[in-house]
């Protein structure tokens, strides 16, 4: 009974908005949007979701939280990004600007896995990792909880504004808001301090600045996932478009198998099965969809691999009495196949998912090896260009170098630094005054990056070319070398 | 104009009557959001209009309810940051440049603020990181005109050299060539005279000759040997840095013509505490003494 309310109800709806495949070409580019109402439904997928969804959330709300010791004067929190002191801390790692690779590395990982998934299982990020996802089933479960069913929504949507009808969608709102209000704070505990922020927004303590992201990130997370939904997938978000490139016909994908649903028909109970499909048109699978397509028009942009479909078939084939998985997680090629009759192996392994896994040992193994071999040291060195070099009273050529030394070590550091290369072998090396130097060492504070300038004196003679090559060299203080910089030694034209 | 509203089939709007070669323009209202939009940037400009300097007059303008003024602004940011530095300004004006030189975050302050003061006033002759250039001295090497020793330097930046300060440096070459002190062939042996001092004389004879001359006229500023006298400002013409080139015609010109560069005094241009900056920054250039 209530199924065929509901059947006739979206009947309307289809009618009324989602034109069907236009023949002529003079149909209008423009679709305007038809409300979806997905169906509650429970089943083996629906659970993965919620499970995946709980995970994602916990991750997102409690990261922020955790604490991890770093020693006096550093952060205490296990994830921070740092904007203001140019910082950006991970449990043990802790990244500088100029790192920033490591998060370019991060992303290229994330984009190869993410290409790697897609050509296996189809769209798994889409269907229950995305945020867009994520915070878009929350609110639907929300909205499930305040404004009832799937049909009890169309009624109370087409009901002229009542009392009732006011509560009901302020108390949604409401809800909502909050839960948008959560997302938003959260988010900037990943750039400050928790605790100490927590406190300063409650209190009004907050700088106007945060009080806008946190009301950025609560209207966005309001509109994306109360209102935009699947309009997002469809319209705003880029992956859908480029993910065909990473699909082929041996990708897992939700599948309706025509060849054993169709020539489908409604079914009275008691009646034969022979010369007719397993689908009884229920139109239940379109029902629960969160994009409110019909999976069994086939593989579409919009279907983001959710597979509530599948649970929702599933149990209409168990109450008519028919095998599951009508609808299921399978690959064009085996649906070709099958409907031959023969069963068609799942290939896991295909040229495209080799070399993407390829890529992701390559890069992850990369960014490991960067990372393990990383130098609590950096040097750079920026030679002079005015002057190029100092012709000084003896004759004899200086040229000047401004050496930074970066000390990531929280503890204060001396350094020594050298001069090496074959061609500069009798150089002398001075360091420039400043804070922090004695005679040939540079003392560079804990966390931070130190300046000293570094002079080479050659004689005359010995400058036998325009650009000699140089090394600077940096000593720790048990006389270890820790970095290495090329650099050239500037001479007049000429042979002395 | 059409007299009666012609909807379009297919997407059920209206027309607006206007046809183009069979080609009929409907008449789509604005999307509401856009339309939302738009009078909220008109009520923007109204509000803004009476908030902000909006109107012009012909030797004035409506400054606006608020009073805001760039102008102002920029002036109001100046005083801030100079606030802001005060403290370090007022330490840098008290201590002695040795002191400075002495306390580790005075000398990076100095060092930076010199690095600043120096690019806005010194640069434009003495080039970026005193590199100097022709009739410039290079503040880099270890040649001094005048002294290379932190006080030195900062007494030369205070007074200048050659200008109209009674303090400044002073001292002057004989324009020996234009004044006929000495004739042709007389500059010409001193000047072989002076390249033998640096080992490149070409005629012993004549740089012998010329160093009669040089015992005459030139010892008194330039030394016994030409080793200059930092006193004079008179350089030293025996080693390896010319300020206005040592090849041998440029010697001879600075003989026939003389050279007499000057400097400005900085003191009433800058304040006590830039100059001391400016010293410090000079110094440690990689020629302080
Ligand atoms: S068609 Fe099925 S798998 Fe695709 S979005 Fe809809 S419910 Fe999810
Ligand atoms: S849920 Fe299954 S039986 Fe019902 S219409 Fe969809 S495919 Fe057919």
């Amino acid at each position: 009974m209530k199924a065929a309310a509901d059947e006739r109800e979206h009947e309307d709806i289809v009618a009324a908005g989602r034109p069907k495949v236009v023949e002529t070409p003079a149909g209008p580019l423009y679709a305007s949007r038809v409300r979806i109402y997905p169906r509650g439904i429970s089943g083996f997928y629906r659970n993965i979701k919620w499970g995946v969804l709980a995970v994602c959330l916990a991750i997102y709300y409690v990261t922020p939280w955790i604490r991890f010791d770093r020693g006096p004067g550093a952060p205490d929190q296990a994830v921070l990004l740092d904007i203001t002191n140019a910082r950006g801390y991970f449990f043990w790692i802790e990244i500088w600007p100029q790192e920033i690779y490591y998060l370019t590395g991060l992303l290229l990982i994330g984009a190869v896995g993410l290409f790697l998934v897609s050509s296996l299982f189809g769209r798994l990020w889409c269907g229950y990792t995305c945020p867009q996802t994520v915070w878009t089933d929350l609110f639907m479960l929300v909205e499930r909880w305040i404004e009832g069913e799937r049909h009890q929504r169309m009624r109370l949507d087409r009901a002229p504004m009542s009392a009732a009808k006011f509560a009901r969608k302020s108390a949604k709102h409401a809800a909502w808001l909050l839960i948008s209000l959560a997302t938003g704070g959260a988010w900037i505990f990943y750039f400050n301090d928790a605790p100490t922020t927590m406190v300063e927004v409650l209190t009004g303590q907050s700088s106007l600045k945060l009080y806008f992201f946190v009301g950025l990130f609560t209207a966005t997370t309001y509109v994306l996932a109360g209102f935009a939904r699947e309009q997002v997938c469809t319209y705003m978000c880029p992956w859908p478009r480029f993910q065909a490139a990473m699909l082929d016909e041996q990708t897992l994908t939700v599948t309706y198998q025509a060849w054993r649903g169709e020539p489908r028909g409604k079914h009275k109970q008691g009646d034969s099965w022979e010369g007719r499909g397993d689908c009884v048109d229920c139109r239940a699978c379109i029902a629960v969809c969160p994009t409110g397509i019909d999976i069994r028009d086939g593989m579409q942009l919009e279907c983001i691999g959710c597979g509530l479909c599948i649970d929702a078939c599933n149990d209409i084939m168990g109450k008519v009495g028919r095998p599951r998985e009508l609808i299921t997680f399978a690959t064009l090629a085996s649906q070709a196949e099958r409907a031959k009759g023969h069963e068609a192996p799942y290939r896991l392994l295909r040229p495209r998912t080799i070399i993407y896994a390829t890529m992701l040992v390559a890069v992850s193994g990369a960014m490991l090896a960067a990372l393990l071999l990383r130098a609590d040291v950096t040097l750079t060195v920026i030679r002079d260009r005015l002057p190029l070099f100092v012709t000084l009273s003896d004759g004899s050529i200086r040229n000047g170098y401004t050496v930074k030394i970066g000390n990531k070590a929280h503890e204060e550091r001396e350094f020594r630094v050298l001069l090496d290369g074959a061609a500069v072998a009798g150089a002398e090396v001075s360091l420039g005054e400043a804070a922090g130097v004695s005679g040939e060492s540079v003392a560079v504070r804990a966390d931070s990056v130190g300046t000293v300038r570094v002079y080479a004196r050659l004689e005359r003679a010995a400058v036998t070319a325009e650009s000699l090559p140089v090394d600077i060299v940096l000593l720790d203080r048990t006389g270890r070398e820790v970095a290495r910089e090329r650099t050239v030694f500037r001479g007049p034209a000429g042979r002395p | 104009m059409p007299t009666k509203i012609e909807k379009d089939e297919i997407s059920g709007q209206q027309t607006t009557g206007h046809e183009w070669d069979g080609i009929k323009e409907l008449d789509t209202p604005m999307p509401k959001w856009w339309l939302y939009t738009f009078y909220a940037t008109i009520l923007f400009s109204a509000v803004y209009f009476v908030l902000f300097p909006s109107v012009p007059f012909v030797n004035s303008y409506f400054g606006g309810i608020l009073g805001y003024n760039q102008r102002e602004d920029v002036a109001r940011r100046m005083e801030e940051a100079a606030a802001e530095q005060a403290p370090f300004m007022q330490r840098v004006a008290a201590a002695t440049l040795e002191e400075i030189r002495g306390n580790p975050e005075l000398l990076t302050y100095a060092q930076i603020g010199g690095r600043i003061a120096f690019n806005n006033n010194c640069a434009p002759c003495h080039q970026v990181g005193g590199a100097g250039a022709r009739g410039y001295p290079n503040l880099a090497d270890d040649d001094w005109l005048w002294g290379g020793r932190l006080e030195d330097i900062h007494k030369t930046i205070q007074y200048g050299i050659r200008n109209s300060d009674e303090r400044s440096r002073q001292s002057a070459m004989p324009r020996y060539g234009a004044d006929r002190i000495l004739d042709q062939k007389q500059i010409g042996e001193v000047a072989e005279y002076v390249l033998s001092l640096s080992g490149r004389a070409e005629d012993a004879e004549r740089a012998a000759r010329g160093a009669q001359v040089f015992a005459e006229q030139c010892v008194a500023c330039h030394g016994e040997r030409g080793e200059g006298n930092r006193e004079l400002g008179a350089p030293d013409l025996t080693n390896a840095i010319w300020l206005y080139g040592g090849d041998r015609r440029s010697i001879v010109e600075t003989i026939y013509n003389a050279r007499n560069g000057a400097m400005p005094a900085w003191e009433g241009r800058l304040d006590a505490a830039t100059i001391k900056m400016l010293s410090v920054y000079v110094h440690a250039l990689g020629g302080g003494e």
